[in-house]
């Protein structure tokens, strides 16, 4: 607490506690904030209340046990998780995924981009008191949710990309589900935006709020769309591009004003462009074809297959018995999440449980820029901020 | 590796050697990604040649992270991932720890990113950062006793 000089005499900063229960932190995140009156002079994030220790615990799994931990982490990107960890372990292996197996795991991993914006333009638009976008964006991304069910049984933790390719093929009728959503999806965009871009309120609570220079961006390792506000065009799709990214034409929004209202346009626009690439992916997905590695000791193999011939009979057990054993040595991924540069770094040392899984999330290390940001502005802005950097405590804490 | 991707690390290489021969005691290529082996002394320096050099440019520290090879010497690995922005090129550096004296310059000064990975590196691995502005617990609750992610504690944890 520091004494601060006014008008009328000098006076002490409060210190007030946001959290970790609260309904505008989007999870359990403890902010202590020193004010002056309503300004914050200083906020210190305080984390690790959703800690569960997965990196820990995947050492003691073997690697294809370790792809239903990595759902968890940031949870509204599930397949996005699933897609770095198998990235990565196909790498340590030098395991080449066919080109259909490939172009799904884009389709899919855009769907859940698009998904994850949905849920962050809802609840930022709560957070600023625009209450009717919250349902909207809910209920658009409950046709994603369908589609992720159809293919994979499961709703959010789908688990569904594995290592060598897919775990299942794709349903029957994915096509026309799919277009459906496609041919839905712009307008409602179009609906958000007419209530929300143009609106003065909406314009007053996030112009000029939450800004940091492209410079300072850097310095502290921001990536994803905070840094594309700032104009840095940042996007490991597009620099390093992985899983055949290269083959897709779409655009990386970016925009100069590197405050809350420009983050908020650069996630719309990225919207729009994921929906590009879902419908190049469908037009390139084939109906016949693998959707998994020709790899027999590290794939799992067709369960005819598996009934019928005594090899695959013998891979299949000692894969789910002892696992594969890729060669020592350590290697780094990077995708794009909707947060921002997730990468994931694995080291072997020759046996079948990983030796180190450690996860490179966006949200903790975008978490870093929060007190910079909220300094000297006001509370109301603070709630402004945490939304902008779009964080998940999953996987900020993992 | 493409040959573009092999001739910019090999750029880097030559780069670092140039200014300091000390600086690049291993490097490793492997699954197509470059790692610089760097002594623990030259780390704060290196970093800084990597950051500013006009030729090398790494503005962005990606991540930061331990591995602990117990019970093999040296104990601890830190491996930083470095993207050059404007170069768009990707390089590894890393430098060893002894279980005896785990202790490394901290890269807050060069980068200020470093800091909560810094933060996290110490909470879990033990592993003391000189110079860092904050060094304490992150994820972990304060009173919390010992290094978790070390190889010799348990999994589910000590009773």
């Amino acid at each position: 607490m520091t004494t601060v000089e006014t008008a009328i005499g000098t006076t002490k900063t409060m210190v007030l506690n946001m959290g970790p229960q609260h309904p505008s932190t989007h999870g359990v995140l403890r902010v202590l904030l020193e004010l002056d009156g309503e300004n914050v002079v200083s906020a210190v994030p305080d984390i690790g209340y959703l800690h569960t220790g997965i990196e820990k615990s995947c050492e003691d799994k073997t690697y294809s046990q370790a792809i239903t931990l990595t759902d968890r982490m940031d949870y509204l990107n599930p397949l996005g998780n699933n897609l770095v960890y198998c990235l990565a372990v196909e790498k340590l292996l030098g395991l080449e995924v066919p080109k259909r197996a490939q172009y799904i795991r884009v389709m899919l991993v855009e769907l859940q981009r698009i998904s994850s914006h949905l849920v962050w333009l809802g609840t930022h638009a709560i957070d600023m008191g625009a209450m009717s976008l919250l349902l909207y964006c809910f209920r658009e991304r409950e046709e994603i949710l369908k589609i992720f069910e159809r293919f994979s049984g499961q709703r959010m933790m789908t688990s569904y990309i594995r290592i060598g390719g897919l775990a299942l093929e794709p349903p029957a009728g994915w096509r026309e589900r799919v277009k459906r959503f496609l041919d839905m999806m712009p307008a409602r965009v179009d609906e958000y935006e007419a209530l929300l871009t143009e609106n003065r309120i909406w314009k007053g609570r996030l112009q000029g709020v939450g800004y940091l220079s492209p410079d300072d961006l850097i310095a502290l390792s921001t990536t994803g769309p905070g840094l594309r506000a700032a104009g840095v065009a940042y996007d490991n799709r597009k620099l390093f591009p992985y899983s055949s990214y290269e083959e897709f034409d779409f655009n990386v929004p970016t925009r100069t004003e590197s405050d809350c209202y420009a983050r908020y346009m650069v996630r719309v626009a990225e919207i729009r462009e994921s929906l590009k690439i879902v419908k190049q992916a469908m037009d390139k997905i084939t109906d016949q074809g693998p959707i998994k590695a020709d790899a027999p000791g590290i794939v799992p193999p067709e369960r005819e297959k598996m009934k019928t011939e005594m090899e695959a009979l013998i891979y299949h057990f000692k894969i789910f018995t002892e696992g594969f054993s890729p060669a020592p040595g350590e290697v780094y991924v990077a995708v794009e999440s909707p947060r921002g540069e997730l990468g994931c770094f694995i080291a072997s040392d020759g046996s079948p449980k990983p030796l180190r899984v450690h996860f490179r999330g966006p949200s903790f290390i975008n978490l870093q820029a929060l007190p910079r940001m909220i300094k000297g502005q006001l509370i109301a802005d603070t709630v402004a901020c945490i939304g902008t950097i779009d964080i998940v405590l999953g996987e900020v804490d993992r | 590796m493409t040959q573009l991707a092999k001739a910019g690390a090999q750029l880097v290489v030559e780069h670092l050697r140039a200014w300091n021969a000390q600086a690049v005691s291993q490097v490793i290529e492997y699954r197509g990604d470059t790692t610089i082996v760097v002594p623990k002394e030259l780390l704060r320096a290196t970093a800084q040649q990597c950051k500013q050099d006009p030729a090398l440019l790494f503005n962005l520290l990606s991540d930061a992270t331990c591995l602990d090879r117990y019970p093999v010497e040296p104990r601890f690995e830190l491996n930083y991932q470095l993207v050059s922005i404007p170069r768009r090129e990707r390089i590894c550096l890393r430098t060893c720890v002894s279980a005896q004296h785990p202790v490394v310059d901290s890269l807050e000064s060069v980068w200020p990113g470093a800091n909560w990975l810094e933060r996290e590196i110490f909470d879990l691995f033990g592993i003391q950062f000189t110079g860092h502005p904050d060094l304490r617990r992150i994820l972990l609750p304060e009173g919390f006793e010992g290094s978790p992610l070390r190889r010799d504690f348990p999994t589910e944890g000590k009773r």
